[in-house]
């Protein structure tokens, strides 16, 4: 089986969001960065299936050189090998995104077969733009479902589970197909030492494309002003019990 | 002309699907609606739009976006929309993506507001709402979804008209599609409902910490929440996070225990009608967005809440 | 939380370790006016103290740094928060055994007796996930632990607050500080505006900001630490405790693991330098984790992990442990590895108790606390002393290059002679060139470039058949010029460049007062003369040795070594009286000094001078202006080295001039240039001459170093209460001068203690006094002209007896025979005195 993940490096962000002076990016110069929560899982799983069933797992992402990172971060926890498409940090709108990783996937699956599933994030943590998976897939004229918490191979389908009103709606797809999953889908693991190793040793191909025009033109961020309130204290410790209690019965909760 | 995507629920239009019809007023000219599958007729009646057109096919019972993309994007040509609009919803989003690349056109997803204009100007969110963008949208075909209970709803009204047609739909556009559906889990009340969700974050210290953050939860009948850090943590499943990529809730009252409030968490518990946090740290950042705080060790505070409730009950 | 005050007593800024500490033990010492406030939330601000790894080596070659971490573990044991669990050093290499068994030194003479070399079979059985093999043996300290800082800093704080003397106030920024007449006055924070007599800055990463608010400079760069933490462990999940395995400092990579509940975590000192500025560091807000934890920087850490998982495998290799936390951890380093501690020399009533780890807090918040209410504390500090750097000290590029250069050395191993090779070049002597010429080897002395020998003096080495040494790390930083320079000195004559020495000028008519209540000598004597005097503490402690010249009636001129210069300086400022009648210049940039010695030095000077410079005509202890040539020059007969001589002070930019005209004059006398080796080691210990930081401390009392005078000056001075008191009691301890009997190892290598080592009974028993204090080598070189290698030690009086043979000195786990040469300050060479005076 052959499977493929793409995955967006985002800054892990803290309590308050700091924007660069031009607003056109967030402030990353304290922040580490991490793969985009829902992907974290499409990599997750994506190792798991190779466990199960063998074959080649690739990793990929359109990001800066230090984007690197992540890449090696999927390795660590088994991928096999990394596809880095290189920017130079500007963000690239998703229909240029879904393009350029069109190109690759096409050009890989030239040499080494197809991708039986690829896993993409349902949104990415920071533009949550919820469409770059579509677009990959009706490029390559695969089938797809998002929003998945559940996927299971069996056999040339796959089961995904989507959580739709309290329950879950399934679906299956005949591979090779494309899903876009939800943080949730499993718990990712974490590295280990050999893993990280190893990580350093895998192969990873770099490419550089050309970032076309955009038509969805980002003019700046904004940090929306927060209603920051005073919050009322209550009280302190257990003390406190009876004005809670008091609260709850106020707002009707209480009984 | 603009073309709006209303989903609903039970015989009428969704809130989100309402919301929606809002921010197209916003873009003037006329606004037609889009009803799909099962009980659109029965929803048409209610929503305020020119022409509200529902299509009827035997194999819309189940949920298929590809057929969605189909009769959305070629109802919008055949009417000739310049903009359409659908809320930020689950399924309407996955349309309206596929709807995009089959019309070749951009899509601005979760939008709060719009201004009319070439480029149109749109602002949307990022970060689950910790941050917004205003961007141009370079296209005579505005395709947009519209974030969850950010603008208000339009009233509800009758429709100028309502024209039912059978969409014809291709083979291939049936291939996603629902074909099962597991039930909820029985008994408990469930995040995005509960009237009162009770949370823990890292401050709980362990799994078995979470005793506490139980036992008042099911004295107010409510729901167990947790931060990230918790499920990362492998303390709680991840069913039980609230936040960005967790569950969003609306209760009328959001206890956050030993929840420090970072952006992933804060967004997820934006919908609560008040909120109040148990911290040790009277200036966490959760407190700048709390109602009501009681500062202290959550382990001595929740207990002496539930004693207090039942005291009172007894 | 009650109203905050608009004023206290003292204001501490940060509830770290060390802030948490301060207001403890300030309250406990009778301060009921202790405000403490941190911008950060409690029980964990966001400093370094809430990411730290919280474990206590107590050995370190530095006394002051193993005594302040042994009463911090003291205290954290008595708070409830300290784990025993042992810890071992383990060495991959020969070079790092050699290290242990320097250590073992370090720890006799500071009294961590439990301190033991280990096999790779005992490091096994003690850790046995450990991989022995790679391994050649350990250093092994039991009494190694595992402390809970923030806990402790709580208690602390409780305790203060119990007092009814300490309010807290978390959460509370300083936006700035008010400075009135060289003295703070007000903190401007984020809850109001507080008047303080004392502001103390707790502050760790963020100290230099703070400091800076007050015109201040406490010169720390805040540096990143790596850690990860790995698990879940299946062997420890067996662990009935949070640490049941000892801590393993791998020395040779630079790294540490150890066990933390079901983790493992692994440090790393090995990664490059990587230094920040404390402006980079991110508010709370907008911090990921806290502020004082940077992302992690994974291609830093990558050889890491491979030598962790060398030592570990079975933990480390384990495909089921993972990497579940890692970071950058921020701490704070300062140029010369010490905490900053004390007043700012700046602004009065502003100190700085910066640069502080977990392992020492509680003991730097007890002894800084003594200093800030008795004035003294029990621990000489005088290492840690924020009055000490010299301005190119207090600068960032400094600090940094510095920090930079050190960082790697975290757990190096450092030669106590090592020599920097950042930042060189600072303060360069006149007569510079002439010494390049002589193939100086310079040492830095405070920024100072100081000829430590010269390279023309190698033909000496065989016409006086001085033998090298053959142990490399004894002839590490050494050379046996140095001993040939001492003997061609005492044989004709040597010239030294004593540029470094810092000068200040204390003049006005209160000038005499002010030192007269400053220092232990007499100072009320004729214009002309040279006093030699210790600077005592309260206590009666050595605060400092030096000379003091009158020049007239109210102007007296101060020369002290430039290594305490600052602190000094500082010394005598504190010194002056609030009238103004007296004020003090430093003129330290405005003299340079040239030394010459020996027998045939006034023959030298007679032939450059008409002056009068007969024995009768310019004796000893005297100084006056002469003429030398076409310049006026400041002679000054006295000499730290033993032989008949000058010191020659001239304005800097004539020093050159007067190098020349010395050194041709000395032509037909084999004026011989000499190094520092000469004048701070050889020829000083020939004659037991006491060195300040070596000898001196505050720990000892003048009679102890047999320096007390027949009689005591009727006027008042500091310490003189004590003084007084110890002359009528029998000393605890005699400083004497040993020598060594035997050097030969073992292994059949002449072997040479260079100082800090222990004096032990010929069994290894180590020797303690009355009050407690181990007896140990304060300090060592060679006696040429005796033929003996010299040592010093403060000796029990039982052992000071003269000729005794009973005792040994511990180096690199060896003993060696010694003898008592001397008992008291008398010189081992030329007793008599009889060069100095001819």
């Amino acid at each position: 089986m052959k499977t493929l993940v793409c995955v967006k490096r985002v800054p892990m962000t803290g309590g308050r969001i700091v924007l660069t002076e031009d607003e056109q990016a967030i402030e990353t110069k304290h922040l580490g960065f991490a793969i985009s929560p829902h992907e974290e899982c499409g990599v997750e799983e994506a190792v798991r299936l190779w466990e199960h069933h063998g074959g080649d797992t690739v990793v990929l992402t359109l990001g800066p050189a230090d984007a690197e990172e992540q890449l090696r971060d999927s390795m660590a926890i088994g991928i096999a090998r990394g596809i880095h498409l290189v920017t130079d940090g500007e963000e690239w709108d998703p229909e240029a995104t879904a393009g350029a990783i069109v190109d690759v996937i096409r050009a890989d699956e030239a040499a080494s077969g197809l991708f039986d599933l690829i896993f993409f994030g349902n949104e990415s943590a920071d533009s949550g733009g919820f469409q770059i998976g579509l677009r990959v897939a009706h490029a390559l004229d695969r089938p797809c479902a998002t929003g998945l918490k559940g996927v299971a191979v069996d056999g040339d389908l796959v089961r995904c589970e989507q959580e739709e009103g309290g329950g879950r709606d399934v679906y299956e797809l005949p591979l090779p197909a494309v899903v876009t999953v939800l943080e949730g889908l499993n718990l990712p693991r974490y590295p280990s030492v050999p893993g990280r190793m190893r990580a350093g040793r895998k192969p990873l191909e770099a490419l550089t494309p050309v970032r076309p025009a955009s038509r969805l033109e980002r003019a700046r961020l904004v940090v929306p002003e927060g209603e920051s309130k005073q919050a009322e204290v209550l009280g302190r410790g257990p003390d406190a019990a009876a004005a809670v209690v008091d609260l709850l019965e106020q707002i009707g909760v209480a009984s | 002309m603009n073309l709006v995507l209303v989903e609903h629920v039970d015989g009428a239009a969704t809130d989100v699907s309402l919301q929606a019809l809002a921010l197209a007023a916003g873009l003037g000219g006329e606004t037609h609606a889009l009803v799909i599958g099962p009980g659109g007729a029965a929803a048409s009646v209610n929503i305020p739009a020119a022409v509200v057109h529902v299509a009827e096919h035997d194999a819309l019972d189940a949920f298929a976006p590809d057929a969605w993309a189909s009769i959305l994007g070629g109802l919008a040509e055949q009417i000739g929309a310049t903009a359409i609009v659908a809320p930020g919803s689950g399924h309407a989003t996955d349309a309206m993506a596929r709807a995009a690349v089959r019309l070749g056109e951009p899509l601005a997803a979760n939008c709060i507001s719009v201004t009319p204009g070439d480029p149109l100007l749109v602002t949307r969110v990022r970060w689950g709402g910790s941050l917004l963008e205003e961007a141009r949208l370079h296209t005579g075909r505005a395709l947009i979804t519209v974030a969850p209970h950010a603008v208000v709803a339009a009233p509800a009204g009758s429709p100028g008209s309502v024209e039912t047609f059978t969409p014809e739909i291709a083979d291939a556009d049936l291939v996603v599609r629902v074909r099962d559906r597991v039930a909820p889990p029985a008994g408990g009340v469930s995040l995005a409902d509960a009237k009162v969700v009770v949370t823990g974050g890292r401050g709980v210290g362990s799994p078995e910490g979470f005793v506490v953050v139980e036992e008042l939860a099911a004295l107010l009948g409510g729901a167990v929440g947790c931060s990230r850090a918790v499920t990362m943590s492998g303390w709680r499943p991840h069913t039980d996070q609230v936040g960005q990529t967790g569950n969003k809730i609306a209760p009328e009252i959001y206890i956050a225990c030993g929840v420090s409030g970072a952006t992933q968490h804060i967004a997820g518990a934006k919908g609560a009608k008040k909120i109040l946090a148990v911290n040790t740290d009277s200036e966490a950042p959760i407190m700048s967005i709390a109602d009501y705080a009681v500062v202290g060790d959550l382990h001595e505070v929740l207990p002496a809440i539930s004693a207090e409730l039942r005291r009172r009950r007894a | 939380m009650s109203t905050f005050p608009t004023s206290a007593r003292a204001v501490v800024i940060g509830c770290g370790i060390v802030g948490n500490s301060l207001v403890h033990h300030l309250t406990r010492l009778g301060w009921t006016d202790v405000v403490q406030i941190d911008k950060g939330p409690l029980p964990n601000p966001g400093g370094s103290t809430g990411h730290a790894s919280n474990f206590i080596f107590p050995v370190d070659h530095s006394k002051e740094m193993t005594q302040l971490t042994l009463e911090s573990q003291r205290q954290y044991i008595e708070m409830g928060v300290n784990t025993e669990c042992g810890g071992i050093e383990v060495a991959r290499t020969e070079e790092r055994m050699e290290e242990f068994r320097r250590r073992m030194a370090s720890a006799k003479s500071w009294g961590v007796d439990s301190a033991r070399l280990v096999t790779t079979a005992e490091i096994k059985e003690m850790v046995p996930y450990i991989d022995e093999t790679i391994l050649l043996g350990g250093f092994y300290c039991p009494t190694v632990s595992v402390v809970d800082s923030l806990r402790a800093g709580t208690i602390m704080r409780e305790k203060g607050i119990d007092s009814g003397g300490l309010q807290v106030f978390a959460n509370t920024d300083v936006s700035g500080m008010d400075v009135e007449h060289g003295r703070i006055k007000r903190v401007h924070t984020s809850r109001g505006t507080i008047e303080a007599e004392v502001v103390v800055i707790a502050c760790g990463v963020w100290t230099p900001l703070l400091a800076a608010m007050a015109g201040a400079h406490i010169p720390l760069t805040p540096a990143v630490h790596q850690m990860i933490d790995v698990g879940p462990v299946p062997r420890f999940e067996r662990s009935s405790s949070a640490i049941e395995f000892p801590i393993v400092r791998d020395m040779d990579v630079f790294m540490y693991e150890r066990q933390d509940g079901v983790g493992l975590e692994i440090g790393s000192y090995a990664h490059r330098s990587i230094l920040h500025d404390p402006e980079e560091i991110p508010s709370i807000e907008e911090a990921a984790l806290s502020p004082t934890e940077f992302p992690f920087t994974q291609a830093d850490f990558g050889p890491q992990m491979e030598h962790a998982l060398d030592l570990m495998p079975e933990i480390v290799g384990d495909e089921s442990v993972g990497v579940k936390y890692a970071i950058n951890g921020l701490i704070s380093l300062t140029p010369d590895g010490m905490p900053i501690l004390g007043e700012t020399p700046k602004v009065k009533g502003l100190w700085s108790a910066a640069a502080v780890w977990v392992k020492e807090g509680p003991g730097v918040g007890k002894s800084l606390a003594e200093w800030m209410v008795l004035g003294e504390s029990h621990i000489d500090l005088h290492t840690s002393d924020v009055s000490r750097f010299h301005d190119h000290q207090k600068t960032r590029a400094h600090t940094k290059a510095r920090a930079f250069e050190a960082f790697p050395k975290t757990y190096g191993i450092v030669h106590p002679a090592e020599q920097w090779s950042s930042e060189r070049g600072l303060r360069i002597s006149p007569m510079h060139a002439q010494e390049n010429v002589l193939g100086a080897a310079f040492y830095e002395a405070v920024g100072w470039e100081r000829p430590q020998w010269y390279d023309v003096n190698a033909p000496l080495v065989e016409h006086y058949g001085v033998e090298s040494r053959e142990g490399e790390w004894d002839s590490r930083w050494w050379s046996p010029i140095i001993n040939a320079e001492h003997l061609a000195m005492r044989e004709h004559a040597g010239i030294f460049d004593l540029s470094a020495f810092a000068i200040f000028d204390v003049q006005g008519a209160g000038a005499l007062d002010a030192l007269q209540h400053a220092v232990l000598a007499q100072m009320d004597v004729p214009v002309g003369r040279v006093v030699y005097t210790p600077v005592l503490s309260q206590g009666g402690g050595f605060k400092s040795d030096l000379t003091i010249m009158r020049l007239g009636d109210d102007l007296f001129r101060v020369v002290t070594g430039g290594a305490h210069g600052m602190a000094d300086r500082k010394l005598f400022s504190d010194a002056l009286p609030d009238d103004g009648s007296a004020s003090l210049v430093d003129v330290t940039t405005g003299w340079t000094t040239i030394g010459v010695w020996g027998p045939k030095a006034r023959d030298i000077l007679s032939s450059v001078t008409s002056d009068d410079v007969s024995h009768e005509g310019f004796p000893f202890g005297r100084c006056r202006t002469i003429e030398i040539g076409s310049q006026l020059v400041l002679a000054s007969r006295i000499s730290y080295v033993g032989d008949l001589g000058w010191e020659f002070y001239v304005p800097i930019e004539q020093g050159g001039r007067l190098w020349d005209v010395l050194w041709e004059a000395g032509q037909p006398h084999s004026l011989t240039a000499c190094g520092i080796g000469v004048y701070g080691t050889t020829g000083r210990l020939e004659k037991a001459y006491r060195a300040y930081g070596a000898e001196l401390e505050t720990e000892y009392n003048v009679v102890e170093a047999g320096m007390q005078r027949p009689k005591v000056k009727e006027q008042d001075f500091v310490g003189k209460e004590a003084h007084l008191r110890h002359r009528a009691e029998n000393p605890a301890a005699i400083l004497c001068t040993l020598t060594v009997d035997d050097h030969t190892s073992s292994a059949g290598v002449k072997r040479y203690p260079l100082g800090r080592e222990p004096i032990t009974l010929l069994d290894g028993t180590p020797l303690t006094d009355a009050k407690g204090r181990r007896s140990y080598v304060t300090s060592a070189g060679a006696g040429p002209s005796l033929g003996k290698y010299i040592l010093m030690a403060y000796l029990p009086p039982e052992h000071a007896v003269e000729g005794s043979g009973t005792l040994a000195v511990e180096y690199m786990n060896e003993r060696y025979p010694v003898t008592v040469a001397v008992a008291g300050a008398t010189a081992p060479f030329d007793p008599e005195n009889e060069r100095i005076r001819s």
